[in-house]
């Protein structure tokens, strides 16, 4: 069984002006258990719509979500959102209190959701920073902390929206390769949101390409077939970049030419 | 001007150094101004003031109007945010009680305590009640508008990340908006300190036994000048240290809260 499903999912908002806007429509997708799911799609073709919906800040207009066979019906701790913004980060609370945040809000004994929150910390690769506050950290060091944070709260799953957009080249490369390790060390089921095709090849298991909005849907689902560490050199790498490649060239073109 | 090198006189000069340079060019351009300027008997010397300050230390009167002035202030500004912070949290968070009470806080907020004055001193007699009641109007809107800016400018990601994490709404509440509206609510404080010795002067000048504004008013009966110059400089003085030391205990006690200062 598909640990969550999309089920003709609809969502359509409404502007100010009374215009309905259908972002996203029959939207189909099942998420097995343990893998590595990424929805790849041009900008504004609705992929955080359908991340929102699962993680329950906001509600299908018509259709069904279910996870492990239940619908969705709001936010919940099975399902822990990493965003693409620092903003979600408690600023009066060191590193270590923002991941003992879960624990402390279920009422974790303090001695065993410090160590338990430092022990993510140290997943994470983030040892030693455990005292200092966000603002004192850099951009990739925040994301880890936000990794943490949710994976120390043993989640179902793992939503991440375009986590790593808002850094620079070289330390997003850096934090691919250190998510990858994450989710090898956990194989927690992860949603993973990107625009970026490299990104996607680098990490997902699948790989869902999404057309253009509005009425998006998901277009084809390309399985990577590829184990352990990587290479954006390797011919492999290169066939499947390919692929996706050819699938999305369109829909980023449309993309443009509704933007403008 | 300065070059690299003199970075050590340029960091006195922005810290502490600083001040005390700025404020004796204050003392000397005023010396200067009243000797060879307007040389009146209407514009004396900070030297003329000072004599008389050490003068009215020396027998009690201005430490008895400066704690009298103090007393109100504190009292009525203690009572002002206590006040105004719950009810600025809960406009801010929950709609229905933002649109009820907004009526009030944008009706009343547009009245000066100074106008105030008139009814509070027909209410409340010319007593310690009647200024406690102007502080306390002069902090309360200002406090309250603050704060609930402050709920509303929390970043909607703050909120939803402590939803996914099984925070329910009174946690979210209590660990979430309160703390992240802080800085919002100190800034508030801090401007309602500002208005509320405007406020206590004016409410001194026109009904009140003791005060820096009593003090003001009988300078000005007597034609005492030198002794309305003691209650200005006490006045400014006071106002730079209190708020001084609002920002330092900003920083110590609440740093991680602290607005961009």
């Amino acid at each position: 069984m598909p640990l969550v499903s999309f089920l003709d999912v609809e969502k359509t908002y409404r502007s100010l002006q009374g215009v309905d806007y259908p972002a996203v429509e029959h939207f189909n997708v099942e998420i097995e258990p343990g893998e590595f799911f990424c929805l790849l799609g041009p900008s504004g073709c609705g992929k955080t719509t359908v991340l929102k919906m699962l993680a329950g800040f906001e509600t299908p207009t018509t259709g069904q979500i279910l996870m492990e066979g239940r619908p969705v019906t709001g936010a919940s701790r099975d399902r822990g959102v990493v965003f693409q913004g620092d903003d979600s980060l408690y600023g009066w609370l060191t590193a270590v209190e923002n991941v003992e945040f879960g624990l402390r809000m279920r009422h974790v004994g303090k001695a065993e959701r410090r160590e338990r929150a430092l022990r993510y910390l140290e997943l994470v690769g983030l040892r030693g920073q455990e005292q200092k506050y966000p603002a004192e950290l850099s951009g990739g060091m925040k994301q880890r902390i936000q990794i943490a944070r949710v994976l120390v709260n043993e989640p179902k799953m793992l939503l991440m929206d375009e986590p790593f957009a808002a850094l620079d080249a070289q330390t997003r490369s850096l934090m691919q390769v250190e998510l990858a390790r994450i989710w090898q060390a956990t194989r927690t089921t992860v949603l993973f949101i990107t625009h970026d095709i490299d990104e996607a090849v680098t990490l997902g298991k699948r790989i869902g390409v999404m057309r253009a909005g509005p009425r998006s849907q998901v277009k084809g689902v390309v399985e990577v077939a590829l184990n352990g560490a990587r290479s954006r050199t390797d011919d492999a790498f290169l066939r499947y970049y390919k692929a996706v490649y050819e699938m999305i060239r369109d829909e980023v073109a449309k993309s443009i030419v509704g933007a403008s | 001007m300065i070059r690299d090198s003199d970075g050590a006189a340029r960091r006195a000069l922005s810290g502490y150094g600083g001040y005390v340079l700025g404020f004796i060019s204050l003392f000397v351009i005023w010396q200067l101004a009243s000797l060879y300027l307007v040389s009146s008997v209407l514009f004396p010397p900070p030297t003329v003031v000072f004599r008389k300050g050490v003068l009215l230390v020396r027998n009690g009167v201005l430490l008895e109007h400066l704690s009298a002035s103090l007393q109100r202030i504190l009292a009525g500004f203690i009572a002002g945010s206590l006040l105004g912070i719950p009810i600025g949290l809960a406009m801010g968070s929950f709609r229905p009680v933002r649109r009820v009470l907004e009526p009030y806080t944008e009706f009343l907020r547009f009245i000066p305590s100074v106008a105030m004055i008139t009814v509070a001193v027909i209410w409340f007699g010319i007593g310690e009640a009647s200024k406690i009641f102007l502080i306390i109007y002069t902090t309360i809107f200002i406090v309250i508008l603050n704060t609930a800016a402050g709920v509303s400018a929390i970043a909607p990601d703050k909120i939803r990340a402590a939803q996914s994490l099984g925070a329910t709404r009174a946690q979210i509440f209590i660990h979430v908006a309160m703390p992240a509206t802080v800085p919002y609510i100190l800034t508030g404080m801090r401007l309602a300190m500002g208005n509320s010795f405007t406020t206590i002067v004016a409410a001194e000048l026109i009904a009140a036994n003791d005060g820096l504004g009593k003090m003001l008013w009988d300078g000005r009966l007597f034609m005492l000048v030198d002794e309305i110059f003691v209650s200005l400089v006490t006045l400014g003085l006071l106002g730079f240290v209190v708020d001084r030391m609002f920002r330092w205990s900003i920083y110590t006690f609440a740093g991680k809260y602290s607005p961009a200062t």
